[in-house]
């Protein structure tokens, strides 16, 4: 089979103003996989089953990855006018200042599929798609118009972890009921606090059982 | 008022068999719980397989799995209880006619098992319906079912039919309906059923 580096420029030759890029693995197995673009995704995936060589007319697994918010702190040196007194005369003088900045990458969700060609006999070919954010910009156009496999994954996506497939053809929650409100695989999803009876806790579980008895104790919830 | 033993056998001997009414009531009612067609997990293999020859449970006068909760008389609660399949549980219960009894079997109907941190799994069946025997194990084994099957007969033999330990049936205040939980925005409402489940206390 061809290595991703063939793959991405296979893509970008056949599909006009595809931007392909490939996300390393450095783990042993050294699985690559190619980050797609959300607009182009639709061509990129047609192309990638249609292609002779690649075939890939099996798709085994999607999936959902959330990346928080991230706060980077980076150093930088400032310049900068200070006031000095040099032999007794009151001088401006440049001073080299180290400063620690905060700046937020944004995060956004995730979808990873996972390829395989039966005809050919090769894969996996890892494809992911990545939202704007995690907040409102969270659709990504669905595969399940070229690989119907994709349709209840991307519907399990969908209600896990949130992300809105554009062109899902039935588009519901699949796990929880329709009434409920959160996605539960999100790294900041809160459970409810329901832990009033915790006969052994430990480490979270704990800190949990805690919060509960002292909500309990100031008669914010019940028992 | 149970007839003394030594009287009994006198009269056996001569041909007079003396029984009380309640002995006759709670022997009719232990000889033949017959409990629900209805698996929700793994444990139901187990549940399968206590009614297959080599457990037989036949012997002990369950054998005949109703398909419907109009003719059941026990609900084994055999598997996870996921919060989705919690009303539907509750619902039958509420269908079955009394008297009715529930075996919660199986760690995870009793407290929720290894999901019980997860979001989507009850801790427990008990929270919405009174349960009379509750077996640990992942899944149980045939024989710790059975040991809740006499476990329950035991129960069963040893009540009153007056007075306050009465069975629930024959009580007309006791709750003959039990709440059904709705599905709400972040967990069923209401979580559990103060009437039935109150948290228990825990001894250090």
């Amino acid at each position: 089979m061809k290595s991703v580096e063939e793959i991405k420029a296979a893509i970008e030759a056949a599909v006009h103003g595809a931007m392909v890029t490939v996300i390393p693995n450095p783990a042993p197995i050294a699985q690559h996989s190619l980050l797609i673009d959300p607009e182009h995704a639709h061509s990129v995936a047609e192309f990638l089953r249609e292609d002779e060589e690649l075939a890939l007319d099996f798709l085994s697994n999607v999936t959902g990855v959330d990346y928080l918010d991230k706060e980077i702190a980076e150093k930088i040196k400032v310049t900068r006018q200070v006031s000095k007194a040099v032999d007794g005369v009151e001088q401006m003088i440049e001073e080299t200042v180290e400063e620690t900045r905060k700046r937020v990458v944004p995060g956004y969700l995730e979808a990873v599929y996972h390829l395989f060609s039966i005809s050919k006999k090769h894969g996996p070919v890892i494809i992911r798609m990545r939202t704007g954010n995690r907040t409102d910009q969270v659709e990504l156009p669905s595969l399940t118009p070229v690989w119907r496999s994709a349709e209840f994954q991307e519907r399990e996506i969908f209600d896990l972890f949130g992300i809105v497939f554009k062109g899902h053809p039935d588009l519901r929650r699949i796990l929880m009921w329709d009434e409920f409100k959160d996605h539960p695989m999100r790294r900041d999803y809160v459970e409810p606090d329901d832990f009033e009876y915790e006969p052994t806790p430990h480490d979270e579980v704990l800190k949990r059982a805690q919060e509960h008895k002292a909500k309990v104790a100031a008669g914010e919830a019940r028992q | 008022m149970a007839v003394d033993q030594n009287l009994n056998i006198e009269l056996g001997k001569q041909g007079v068999f003396v029984t009380t009414i309640q002995e006759l009531y709670n022997w009719g009612r232990r000889s033949s719980i017959w409990p629900m067609q209805f698996g929700l997990a793994c444990c139901a293999i187990e549940m399968i397989a206590t009614t297959m020859a080599r457990y037989d449970l036949a012997r002990f006068g369950s054998e005949v799995f109703r398909p419907s909760p109009r003719q059941a008389d026990l609900m084994i609660i055999s598997g996870t209880v996921t919060k989705k399949m919690a009303p539907q549980v509750v619902r039958l219960y509420n269908q079955m006619a009394e008297p009715r009894y529930v075996i919660a079997m199986g760690a995870c109907a009793i407290s929720g098992g290894p999901f019980k941190q997860g979001y989507n799994v009850l801790k427990g069946i008990d929270r919405y319906i009174p349960v009379d025997v509750h077996i640990p194990g992942c899944p149980p084994r045939p024989e710790a079912l059975i040991q809740a099957f006499m476990t329950l007969q035991k129960k069963i033999d040893e009540q009153h039919l007056t007075g306050e330990e009465r069975p629930r049936h024959l009580n007309e205040e006791a709750p003959g309906e039990f709440p059904v939980p709705e599905f709400g925005e972040h967990d069923l409402e209401p979580p559990s059923n103060p009437g039935t489940w109150t948290v228990p206390k825990i001894i250090q």
